[in-house]
């Protein structure tokens, strides 16, 4: 039989196109990775994305599990987001003066295309996020995850759920309406009360604290919740506390990945023992990084600091060793001097 | 009935108070979902992770993300077209509503007013609260039950915050939001809010009421008998109880051993002020009993307590 001679098939006229565009350099310089689907672009799908890299690339199980997250941490980010965004928004049509707030507010209500919904969604939205963060630190308490190692995060949460109600507070008053500025009366009356500061607070009369010049008088600008105040919330509400929620979200979300990701039953019942042992183990590792990396700017050799140098320590996955029990044991070997494993983490 | 509950309604319904109802529904379920948890980890034991067990986030973290996104912006969009934020009358400072409410959120706080002065129940307790929880991952010394629910290992721990957080939290905020009407007086569900009530309550000192031994003298002095007992009682209740317990188990109790005096100094603490409050509030509902300690320095200092 003859041989035939071999045609390849015409590619579809769609594929040449495809192609076209996908090895364009343009095209090339956006993404940087293939899209088929195998480990390596799913790794690369969150490694270089500015984004999704707030994650790791691989979870342990029960971090997907939604009975054991409820996925309210997340959920409150995502509210923050929105009512950043809405916030801006309302932004565009708001004054906070004595005269305009409540005239813009009536405005937002009837004249301003979607000015109703944005509204609302920001305001329904600050409700919302109070309740998430709430049931985030109840979910947080409850699966004892602020234990060794995350004791300063929960710190850190602590305070951004302050934020949280403090951002709510003063948002509060902005509307300018009689709900408003009662809410506020009645909320900061209560710096009258304050010890050392407050004018009916003990000790007031002793250090000549007056309605005109205690604390209260610095928060309100004024004797009563008045334009000053008005002012100084709206401040207050749209740089000063996001600017420090924001700031605090970014050691949170940080802390939560350098203490070993979400919390789960790691290691058996005395996960919180070998936890605090992991930590150690964390913080020396740490310093024989910087050592070594200061000799090296030095210009000299990086020193075989100990015989049995670790070889995780060069390798920024072991920078992150608390989410497994089977790192711990190979970070045992850490220089200085550093104590034997626990025997629950030797296998 | 029907007419009974129409007052009730429209407190419910009132659009900045759904958030309210809302959280409770949110609550309860999370309650289930968390202590039914707990029991089966409790029953069965719970599975140690391994290494082996990680997945990938793309698609399997990122995935339920991207749903639980969806599904948030899809619920506040649809909140937000069918209930408008309330706008009521332009802001006057010369007409006081009647009851005067903070935001919602602070209601537990504006509830414990009814118990205590301003400096404790505005400025003292919330401070306590704030660095409370700070602190607990440093008092809280038992290694069990990190990364998965139980009541079992830690119940302690697990009873304490939910009652702090469920009753003396969520349900005096309830309580601040549907029960206290005009003149922060407390209304049943069918009750309806008259703004002209007037409640004939006569409040008296604890010592007063157990003893008969009066808070100030005639001149308007304070009693010293009083402030003496007040300061036994108030002093016993917040530092001789931990002082006791510290003694009587420091040598018998394993935990209060590894916790040493100063951590255990600080949980009792405010664990006392913490139960303090239900049991001020307790004497109050029940028998009238406004401080139970009256004293202070000269005529402008007062720490009533």
């Amino acid at each position: 039989m003859a041989k035939l001679p071999f045609v390849p098939p015409k590619p579809p006229p769609l594929d040449k196109l495809k192609k076209d565009i996908t090895q364009h350099e343009a095209w090339k310089s956006i993404f940087r990775h293939g899209y088929q689907d195998n480990q390596r672009n799913r790794a690369l799908q969150i490694v270089d994305n500015v984004f999704l890299h707030l994650h790791p690339v691989r979870v342990t199980r029960h971090a997907t599990n939604y009975a054991y997250t409820w996925g309210m941490g997340g959920i409150t980010f995502l509210l923050f987001i929105v009512l950043t965004i809405t916030g801006i928004i309302l932004m565009f049509y708001y004054r906070p003066t004595e005269a305009f707030a409540f005239g813009d507010m009536k405005a937002l209500m009837n004249d301003v295309s979607f000015g109703p919904l944005i509204r609302n969604m920001h305001r329904w939205g600050a409700h919302a996020m109070v309740i998430t963060v709430m049931l985030h630190m109840f979910r947080v308490f409850l699966t004892g995850s602020y234990k060794p190692p995350r004791q300063f995060n929960w710190g850190v949460g602590v305070i951004l759920l302050l934020l949280t109600f403090l951002l709510s507070f003063t948002g509060y008053l902005l509307p300018w309406d009689q709900l408003a500025i009662w809410a506020v009366t009645v909320g900061t009356n209560m710096a009258r009360a304050v010890p050392l500061q407050g004018s009916e607070g003990p000790f007031s009369n002793y250090l000549g604290l007056r309605p005109d010049n205690d604390i209260r008088f610095i928060l309100l600008g004024g004797t009563m919740v008045g334009e000053p105040t008005l002012l100084r919330f709206y401040v207050g509400h749209c740089i000063f506390l996001p600017f420090i929620a924001a700031t605090l979200m970014a050691v949170h979300f940080w802390r939560v990945r350098k203490d070993g990701g979400i919390s789960g039953p790691v290691m058996d019942t005395k996960a919180s023992a070998g936890a605090k042992y992991i930590a150690e183990q964390m913080a020396q590792k740490r310093l024989a990084q910087i050592k070594g990396v200061s000799t090296n700017g030095n210009g000299k050799a990086a020193p075989a600091k100990a015989p049995a140098a670790p070889k995780p320590a060069a390798a920024p996955v072991a920078a992150k060793p608390a989410a497994t029990g089977g790192a711990a044991p190979a970070a045992g070997a850490a220089p200085g001097g550093a104590k034997a494993p626990p025997p629950w983490l030797k296998k | 009935m029907g007419e009974a509950f129409h007052n009730f309604w429209l407190i419910v319904s009132k659009p900045d108070n759904i958030p309210i109802v809302l959280m409770m529904i949110l609550i309860s379920y999370y309650c289930w979902l968390a202590y039914s948890q707990a029991r089966r980890n409790d029953r069965k034991g719970i599975q140690e992770a391994q290494e082996a067990d990680k997945v990938q986030v793309w698609p399997y973290l990122v995935k339920i993300e991207f749903l639980a996104t969806i599904l948030v912006l899809i619920i506040l969009t649809v909140w937000s077209i069918t209930i408008n934020a309330p706008l009521e009358e332009p802001a006057n400072p010369t007409l006081t509503p009647n009851p005067s409410k903070a935001p919602w959120y602070f209601l537990g706080l504006q509830e414990m007013l009814v118990y205590f002065d301003p400096w404790i129940a505005g400025v003292m307790l919330p401070t306590f609260i704030l660095v409370g929880l700070i602190l607990i991952p440093y008092i809280d010394i038992n290694p069990k039950g990190n990364g998965y629910y139980t009541f079992k290992e830690r119940p302690f721990a697990i009873s304490v915050f939910s009652i702090g957080f469920l009753i003396l939290w969520v349900a005096l905020i309830v309580l601040g939001t549907f029960m206290r009407g005009p003149g922060w007086y407390f209304f049943w569900p069918w009750e309806f809010w008259d703004t002209h009530r007037i409640v004939a309550l006569t409040n008296v000192d604890f010592f007063d009421w157990i003893f008969g031994i009066p808070s100030k003298n005639i001149d308007g002095s304070f009693n010293l008998l009083q402030v003496g007992l007040g300061a036994l009682l108030v002093g016993g209740f917040l530092v001789g109880v931990p002082m006791w317990i510290w003694k009587k188990y420091k040598t018998v109790s394993p935990i209060l051993k590894e916790m040493g005096v100063w951590k255990f100094a600080g949980a009792a603490g405010l664990f006392m002020m913490m139960a303090g409050l239900p049991i001020k509030m307790f004497l109050r509902l029940a028998f009238n009993i406004k401080y139970v300690w009256v004293f202070g320095i000269g005529h402008d200092l007062f720490f009533n307590i």
